[in-house]
């Protein structure tokens, strides 16, 4: 089990959470055109070793999106921000 | 009798009945089921898996490979259970597994017979090639020959609770590096929790007889735990698997009532003093009743008071036998060792002042006895004689214990000089101590135990070592043997060196392979006793160490862990939330036949309308269209949307436009997914300049929130907008047909529900009975119908108001209604937006035919999406009278060969009251452009083939005249 430090309820299990996938691919402008930049955006996706920066939700908490930085090797827990707060 | 009259941790004041295939049978508190086989001079207590050969007790824990057996508790049968690891208790009926019709004579025996037939691969070769037709003729017969104890059909039991629990540093293990461990921790007062699968701590100190200093040390050491209230031991609980966090599973047995509780134990630190399993030596015959590890014979002398044999052969290639030798011969047993090594000088000495008889570089190629072992064959320098004993002691060394060092991905190390892996570099909240490590000695292990807690940031001091004897725990490589019969490696699965000899020579020789292809090390013991040996048998015949044989990383659970334990009480109804409207109290009160739809129950349909579904919806479907019914929508995901930028919001996230909404109006809506999908279609209000009110379907509102606050949290920091969940805070309940208007008015006659009032599409705020009420005229059967929301705790007045003032024409609809109303009406829902659709395929392009900057517009008209033959929306009427549409069926078009998947498939499905026919909504390839056509619904499990035409999906009023009243 994954235990997410949540910037607003401390630590919690990831039963808590939903997952939302790589944080690191900026959406595209709502009214952008091109659909090589969306087809990136669903799509395309690193799959590193190691550091992942990834989008988890607490539903069953606070319901804030948070960035959160994963080893998707150990599974260890780096920094947990808000998405709200957080800069690229 | 085997029992001596003294000696072990037994209460032999006490007396346990208890029945082994019918047997009544005695043994005393403290013992295991295995324990007091022994003591009554049982030794044959099971048959094998495949061969049905005669098998007893090799070992004393849970590593157990042979003697399994079924505990029966009433209607619960729980089989495989290794009888090492089951405590004794007054009553408890055991049964002997895998013989027909009895354990002494079992017929399925003459399998041995085929044994040439039954090798490895056998059920690969002749079930998975070009004559795997076989199977069906064979496999009950396999079934039922093959196998191991049958489980339980009664589902009842008596759950135990899953309970999470939290602690500074678990230890796994309490032999002696564990207590050490645990007393060092204590001691600096950190929460401690010390786990041991067995009844008693004390893990090999157990082997100790109790006048020995280790034995001294033992209880002093559980005295000081005792006294510290930081330090908690768990006995009978087995840490079966580790996982991310350093989360361990912990199942707690309790025989008392067979299920064992679940512990979700969340550990800082965890200190790994698991200890190693010593493993047998592989020879002919070695799987005979009788043969037994040579470290279990020492503990169930010690421990249970048991000398397994009177005239015993030992053995090995290890210091460690030796003493079970001298316990063995100074509890009157006569002995005899045979060992692999040259003769080691010292350990000879002690051995002939015991007048043990010793022979070195010894090999046992053959073994004799029916039921249990009578005699060995010992070839040495010194020639080759047989040796007549009733218990053969072996010990091939030790296997560390190190399955949940590797549950997370650490790879385990070959370390020669103990011939067997330990674990690979820990990660640094995770230690290593003692025999899992590969110190095999007591005092070895107490000083690491020590130095692991202080690595892992406990400020422990190291504790007094206790003046121990010396250790003799020197050991060799372990020498495999063949010969005339089966020398088995994995006693449980019966694989035997020839099958591994097999393996290698059709090409299975890599670990993985090898285990797949003889299914060695795959039974419930997971190979405790058998994977080193069928690694070092594979390692033999390719020439190579076996070190570069590899070994496979251990994946959970450890031992087997009964299914109602990870279930807990999430049984029935308890296995997921159960949600409830606020109505669902009249509901039940009056006749609703209820209906699970996702977390919800919901009417169904009503009796009082029909005696089952089919006769009652279609009457409901008729007062909806002829009279007036009320509907529980309260269901619908709720969302309160505020704040400047809602319209912003609103306009980005549904397809269709929603910038322009005024105050007082409601709109319908779809939303797609990124990728271009549709995904959700709702409605929503808006109440003031900077406040709307969204409905989504029952379904997708915990999505559609999270896509809302997703996309808010991100992308669009910027759009000053909340979104707020108020499913629960809103009853909810749709009053639909031609009396509708009618009925509301003299429900609601403060209110004015005219046409200019409350137009189609039109919202109303007010107040009723002090909560507040919002009517939305929105219309999902065709008729007349209005969605009233009220605050929850007003809904079921509400609802009772309104059907007190309708009677008798308004009556209560349940969703089999519902469904077939909105078929009537070609309205899509969960059938058809199943998460490949677009708009366009669902006959909604138009609406947005002139928008854009819309989530999902972009990726929507991709040429995959757009493509002519896609499956799209179209009615379907039956054309044959006395037949009925099905909904699952595919659809074949004039001419198609009616096999395959078809040019489409039918989506929903309703008799018609208004039309008299069956009536469907379908997906076909290329949807409208072939209306008018005849073709075939075929719904190949039911074997039933409709025509039906393609026909419009509107099927009733498409001009939509009866939504106006
Ligand atoms: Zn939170």
């Amino acid at each position: 089990m994954l235990r997410i430090p949540c910037p607003c309820c401390g630590p919690r299990d990831h039963d808590e959470f939903r997952y939302g996938g790589d944080a690191s691919v900026p959406r595209p402008a709502p009214d952008d055109p091109d659909p090589e930049a969306w087809h990136a955006y669903v799509y395309r996706r690193q799959n590193p070793k190691g550091a992942h920066r990834e989008y988890w939700q607490h539903v069953l908490g606070c319901r804030q999106w948070l960035v959160v930085e994963r080893d998707t090797v150990s599974h260890r827990i780096g920094s947990v921000v808000m998405a709200r707060e957080w800069q690229a | 009798m085997t029992r001596l009259s003294q000696g072990g941790r037994i209460d032999r004041s006490r007396m346990l009945r208890f029945t082994f295939d019918g047997r009544t049978l005695t043994g005393h508190p403290g013992d295991t089921v295995a324990s007091a086989l022994l003591a009554n001079g049982i030794r044959l207590v099971g048959r094998s898996f495949k061969y049905h050969r005669p098998r007893g007790i090799l070992s004393a824990g849970a590593e157990e490979p042979s003697a399994l057996v079924t505990r029966i508790t009433g209607d619960l049968r729980e089989p495989n259970l290794p009888a090492t690891m089951l405590d004794l208790a007054e009553g408890i009926v055991i049964e002997s597994q895998n013989r027909w019709p009895s354990l002494s004579f079992d017929l399925q025996a003459v399998n041995g017979l085929l044994a040439p037939f039954l090798g490895a691969g056998f059920y690969y070769k002749t079930f998975m090639g070009p004559t795997r037709g076989a199977w069906k003729v064979y496999e009950h017969f396999i079934r039922k020959a093959a196998g191991l104890g049958r489980a339980s059909e009664a589902a009842a039991w008596e759950a135990a609770p899953v309970r999470s629990d939290f602690a500074d540093l678990a230890v796994i293990g309490s032999g002696p590096a564990g207590l050490a461990a645990a007393l060092a921790a204590g001691a600096a007062g950190a929460r401690v929790m010390v786990i041991e699968q067995d009844a008693v701590p004390g893990g090999r100190l157990l082997d100790c007889p109790e006048a020995s200093v280790e034995a001294a040390w033992r209880r002093a050491a559980l005295d000081r735990l005792a006294g510290m209230p930081s330090v908690r031991v768990m006995t009978r609980t087995t840490a079966f698997g580790l996982y991310d966090g350093n989360f361990l599973g912990l199942a707690v047995r309790d025989d008392a009532s067979g299920i064992g509780a679940l512990v979700q134990l969340h550990a800082q630190r965890i200190l790994h003093a698991g200890g190693a399993l010593e493993q047998p030596l592989v020879f002919p015959g070695n799987d005979r009743p009788g043969v037994m590890l040579a470290g279990a014979a020492r503990r169930y002398l010690t421990q249970f008071g048991v000398l397994a044999g009177r005239r015993v052969l030992v053995h090995s290639c290890t210091d460690h036998a030796w003493q079970t030798a001298f316990d063995l011969a100074d509890a009157g047993a006569a002995v005899v060792i045979a060992d692999q090594r040259p003769m080691p000088a010292a350990l000879a000495i002690a051995a002939g002042s015991r007048g043990i008889r010793v022979i070195d570089q010894a090999r046992i190629t053959a073994t004799r006895g029916r039921s249990a072992i009578r005699a060995a064959r010992v070839e040495s320098p010194t020639g080759t004689e047989w040796i007549a004993c009733d218990l053969l002691c072996t010990s091939a060394g030790w296997s560390p214990a190190l399955h949940l060092t590797s549950h997370l991905g650490t790879r385990p190390i070959w370390l020669p000089e103990l011939n067997a892996f330990v674990p690979g570099p820990l990660p640094p909240d995770q230690a290593a101590a003692g025999a899992v490590t590969g110190a095999l000695t007591t005092g070895a292990a107490i000083a690491q135990a020590a130095e692991a807690v202080r690595a892992l940031g406990f400020a422990a001091e190291a504790p007094a070592l206790p003046d121990l004897p010396e250790e003799p725990h020197a050991l060799t490589a372990p020498v495999q043997t063949t010969g005339r019969g089966k020398a088995f490696v994995d006693l449980q699965m019966d694989v035997a060196l020839s099958d591994i000899a097999l393996a290698r020579r059709e090409g299975f020789e890599a670990v993985e392979l090898l285990k797949r292809y003889t299914t060695t090390g795959m039974g419930t013991d997971q190979g405790k006793t058998s994977n080193l040996a069928a690694l070092r048998a594979m390692a033999d015949r390719r020439g190579i160490a076996p070190a570069e044989a590899g070994t496979t990383v251990f994946r959970p659970p450890f031992t087997p862990v009964n299914i109602g334990t990870l279930a807990g009480r999430a049984l029935g109804q308890h296995y997921k939330p159960i949600r409830h409207s606020p109505m669902h109290d009249w509901h039940l009160a009056n006749g609703a036949e209820m209906i699970e739809v996702g977390l919800w129950i919901r009417p169904w349909f009503y009796r009082a309308a029909g005696p089952d579904a089919g006769a009652a919806y279609i009457a409901e479907m008729k007062t909806v269209r002829q009279a007036a019914g009320l509907m529980d929508i309260s269901t619908l995901g709720k969302i309160e949307i505020t704040g400047p930028d809602g319209a912003t919001l609103l306009d980005r996230v549904y397809a269709n436009g929603f910038a322009k909404l005024p105050v007082g109006r409601a709109r319908y809506g779809v939303m797609l997914r990124d990728d271009g999908i549709v995904m959700d279609d709702g409605t929503t209000s808006r109440l003031t300049d900077e406040r709307w009110f969204m409905t989504t379907s029952t379904a997708r509102a915990a999505e559609v929130l999270s896509r809302l606050e997703f996309l808010l949290d991100t992308a669009w920091r910027d759009l000053r907008v909340a979104v707020t969940s108020v499913t629960d805070e809103w009853a909810a309940m749709s009053i639909a047909g031609p009396q509708a208007q009618a009925i509301l008015t003299r429900a609601l006659p403060d209110l004015d529900l005219s046409e200019a009032a409350l137009p189609q599409m039109g919202v109303l705020q007010a107040t009723w009975r002090g909560s507040p009420l919002r009517i939305l005229r929105i219309s999902y059967s065709g008729e007349w119908a209005c969605e009233l929301h009220v605050g929850a705790r007003a809904g079921e007045a509400l609802w009772r108001h309104l059907l007190e003032t309708g009677a008798p024409l308004l009556r209560p609809y349940g969703v089999e209604a519902l469904g077939a109303l909105r078929v009537e009406k070609g309205h899509v829902a969960g059938p058809e937006i199943d998460g490949r659709t677009t708009l366009a395929d669902l006959g909604m392009g138009r609406m947005v035919a002139k928008r854009n900057a819309y989530a999902g517009h972009v990726l929507s008209r991709r040429p995959a999406l757009t493509a002519p033959d896609r499956l799209q929306l179209v009615g379907l009427d039956c054309l044959e009278p006395d037949k009925r549409l099905r909904g699952g069926a595919l659809i074949y078009g004039p001419g198609q060969p009616e096999s395959g998947h078809g040019q489409g498939r039918v989506t929903s499905v309703t008799f018609s009251p208004e039309l008299g026919r069956y009536i469907a909504l379908a997906l076909f390839a290329g949807g409208m452009a072939a209306e008018g056509q005849e073709v075939a619904t075929v719904h190949h499990i039911r074997g039933e083939r409709v025509r039906a035409r393609i026909v419009s999906p509107h099927f009733l009023d498409p001009e939509g005249e009866r939504m106006k009243g």
